[in-house]
């Protein structure tokens, strides 16, 4: 039983001064998600069919690798930022969303740390 | 997780039906959501049907001649009705709205009535609405100024700062947009919602107002005001034709704004 008051109930722990940044970031990965996987589907289609060589010509270019790496950025940081919210929405108890929470976040670096590297090692020659 | 199914002791049954009609041609029957906390029993839903003849012509009318007539046991809140108090909102054939100025000829087949959704039962139609009037509260719903006022005169404000109030002060706090939204529904404890959300929105456009990076402050929150995934259930549903959304949508701006 509480006999907190109906206030204290709604003013709860205050306000956490964030999430704007959350709104910002997610609204700026979508604008430059866009284009950039419009360049991506625009190349695909182009290098279907080639050998590894010439994709590794391509990636070699300088423009091509940051755009790449550019849209890598956007893709995983707009889905962990998206996955987030549907944790906060759906997941009522608080030790389950943190979990979650963690392991989101875990996994959007690990994969998109895993992609970059990929990248920068056709990119390099290595 | 969120609750998506009802609990079992939810679960709404058939309930009794009764009927004042007797073959008169003009007639209607409503389906009204009934619970009694004191009885243990599971919420039931009686059907009435009635003499159109007998009754006014809006939902509330219709109603208070059940309660008049046919069954006074039936609870619900209304005062006004004319729209203004916002006493009587309650979900009418799957909308939230004012039982008083929604009309009985807008449906052409039988009418349910459930209380506001999502929101704890008091008795049939009546939900319990503290939660909702302690988050108004909490959002300091008066004037805040440091300048004291003047002493012989009231705050004075332009012809142009005050139509900026238009649209969110006509407000009456009936509940409907709130209980209408699946982020109220879900995240109520902490999520303000799109009412609460609109009078801030009054609060911080009003120009005579000067505490309004205070009001912003007390706003940025994941779950206060970023809960509001703009499904515009409140716009749509609002008895007053106004537009939460936007003046979420208002404060959003707002808060990008005094980062840049």
């Amino acid at each position: 039983m509480s006999l907190q008051t109906p206030i204290a109930k709604a003013r709860g722990l205050g306000s956490a001064k964030e999430g704007t940044h959350h709104w910002t970031a997610q609204r700026l990965t979508a604008m430059a998600l866009a284009p950039l996987s419009l360049w991506l589907i625009y190349t695909l289609v182009f290098v279907t069919g080639a050998d590894y060589s010439s994709l590794a010509d391509w990636l070699g270019n300088i423009t091509n690798a940051a755009l790449l790496l550019l849209f890598l950025f956007s893709l995983f940081y707009h889905a962990l930022l998206g996955v987030q919210v549907v944790i906060e929405d759906y997941v009522d108890s608080e030790w389950q969303k943190i979990g979650c929470l963690v392991l989101v976040k875990f996994l959007a670096w690990l994969a998109g740390l895993s992609a970059s590297i990929a990248v920068l090692k056709v990119y390099l020659g290595l | 997780m969120a609750e998506f199914t009802l609990p079992k002791n939810s679960k709404v049954k058939i309930g009794k039906t009764f009927s004042n009609a007797n073959g008169a041609s003009n007639k209607k029957t409503f389906r009204i959501y009934r619970w009694e906390p004191d009885s243990g029993e599971n919420p039931r839903l009686d059907t009435y049907e009635i003499n159109l003849d007998n009754c006014g012509p809006m939902v509330l009318d219709a109603i208070i001649y059940i309660k008049n007539e046919i069954d006074s046991t039936l609870t619900f809140r209304r005062s006004c009705r004319e729209g203004i108090c916002g006493s009587c909102a309650m979900n009418i054939g799957g909308t939230n709205t004012l039982a008083c100025t929604k009309a009985i000829n807008d449906f052409s087949g039988d009418i349910a009535i459930y209380p506001l959704p999502h929101m704890p039962v008091v008795k049939d139609l009546v939900p319990d609405l503290t939660h909702f009037y302690a988050q108004y509260a909490s959002i300091k719903p008066w004037m805040q100024t440091q300048t004291p006022p003047p002493p012989d005169a009231e705050r004075l404000q332009s012809k142009e700062d005050r139509e900026l109030l238009d649209g969110l002060y006509e407000c009456i706090l009936c509940a409907c947009c709130s209980t209408s939204c699946p982020s109220y529904w879900w995240n109520s404890d902490r999520y303000l919602g799109p009412a609460i959300l609109l009078q801030a929105y009054r609060w911080i456009v009003d120009s005579r107002d000067e505490f309004t990076g205070e009001r912003l402050d007390n706003l940025e929150d994941p779950f206060r005001l970023y809960r509001c995934h703009t499904i515009m259930n409140c716009t749509n549903t609002c008895p007053k034709g106004l537009n939460p959304a936007k003046a979420i949508a208002e404060i959003k701006k707002l808060m990008v704004t005094r980062t840049l």
